[in-house]
């Protein structure tokens, strides 16, 4: 059994690659009981989205400034 | 008009636009200084087109050219480089503090909570503020990974080859990165705005 650790390790490679059938089939099943590494996984996602809207916003506020 | 390589279009270049203007932005924090380095890094490509390699490796070969346009501007307003050098890396910051985020046995350390409405806080102008503040309070190095692959949209081995980082110290970073900065907004924005409305509520 993987503990939170890596199973929140394999969330974020997960992010950054494909993952295997059986790395994402422990991911799938670990994050079915445990509510905080499933947390963890929405979150990261919404992190990337934040990073793009972040990158966006930096820009908009820049045009504003010149 | 020169013949040049088939495997180098316009196009081709083109596409990398948008991710060399991300690049540049994060390093110039102008955006005409930025759409200026990006111009001349492109039209600088075309004309030295016979030089490049492999298709492979465009992206890195481009930001290879950009690196140095970034580096003439600030040789040309004779100033400091302030902003973030991509190249410098401080190796070993934050080497422990994973450790505060889950016990011995890998279970959490407090760990995750429920948040209400991520969404929503994209439309508010403080949620940005805040994300920022988390953003600049990760170690420097870690920072500079993160936001080459989630601000700019490098690849992971893109990533590596710019910083120098091995595949598997990148995996560590991105993951203490996210377990960081998801902390933090929780902290500084997701408790926040839930204690806001209890108190509201009571």
């Amino acid at each position: 059994m993987r503990s939170c650790r890596d199973i929140t390790a394999l969330v974020s490679q997960g992010l950054d690659k494909k993952l295997s059938f059986s790395e994402r089939l422990a991911i799938k099943v670990h994050v079915m009981m445990c509510s905080r590494c499933r947390n963890f996984q929405s979150q990261s996602q919404f992190i990337r989205k934040a990073a793009q809207g972040y990158s966006e916003q930096l820009r908009n506020r820049l045009d504003k400034k010149s | 008009m020169p013949n040049k390589p088939d495997q180098l279009s316009e196009t081709l270049l083109a596409e990398h636009r948008p991710v060399l203007f991300r690049y540049a932005l994060l390093q110039l924090r102008d955006n005409e200084l930025a759409d200026d380095a990006v111009q001349e890094t492109l039209l600088a490509a075309w004309q030295s087109a016979a030089n490049f390699a492999g298709k492979a490796g465009l992206r890195t070969w481009l930001i290879g050219i950009l690196k140095h346009k970034i580096a003439d501007h600030w040789r040309r307003s004779n100033r400091e480089v302030v902003t973030t050098d991509f190249d410098q890396i401080d190796n070993q910051d934050g080497e422990a503090d994973e450790e505060a985020f889950f016990m011995n046995n890998g279970h959490w350390n407090a760990g995750p909570t429920t948040w209400n409405d991520p969404e929503a806080a994209l439309k508010q102008q403080e949620f940005w503020t805040i994300y920022e503040t988390c953003q600049n309070n990760l170690p420097p190095k870690m920072a500079k990974v993160f936001m080459l692959r989630e601000l700019v949209g490098l690849e992971a081995e893109e990533v590596c080859r710019e910083t120098g980082l091995s595949e598997a110290n990148y995996w560590v970073t991105m993951h203490r990165a996210r377990l960081r900065l998801r902390e933090c907004l929780e902290i500084r924005w997701f408790n926040q705005s839930k204690a806001k409305k209890e108190k509201r509520h009571a």
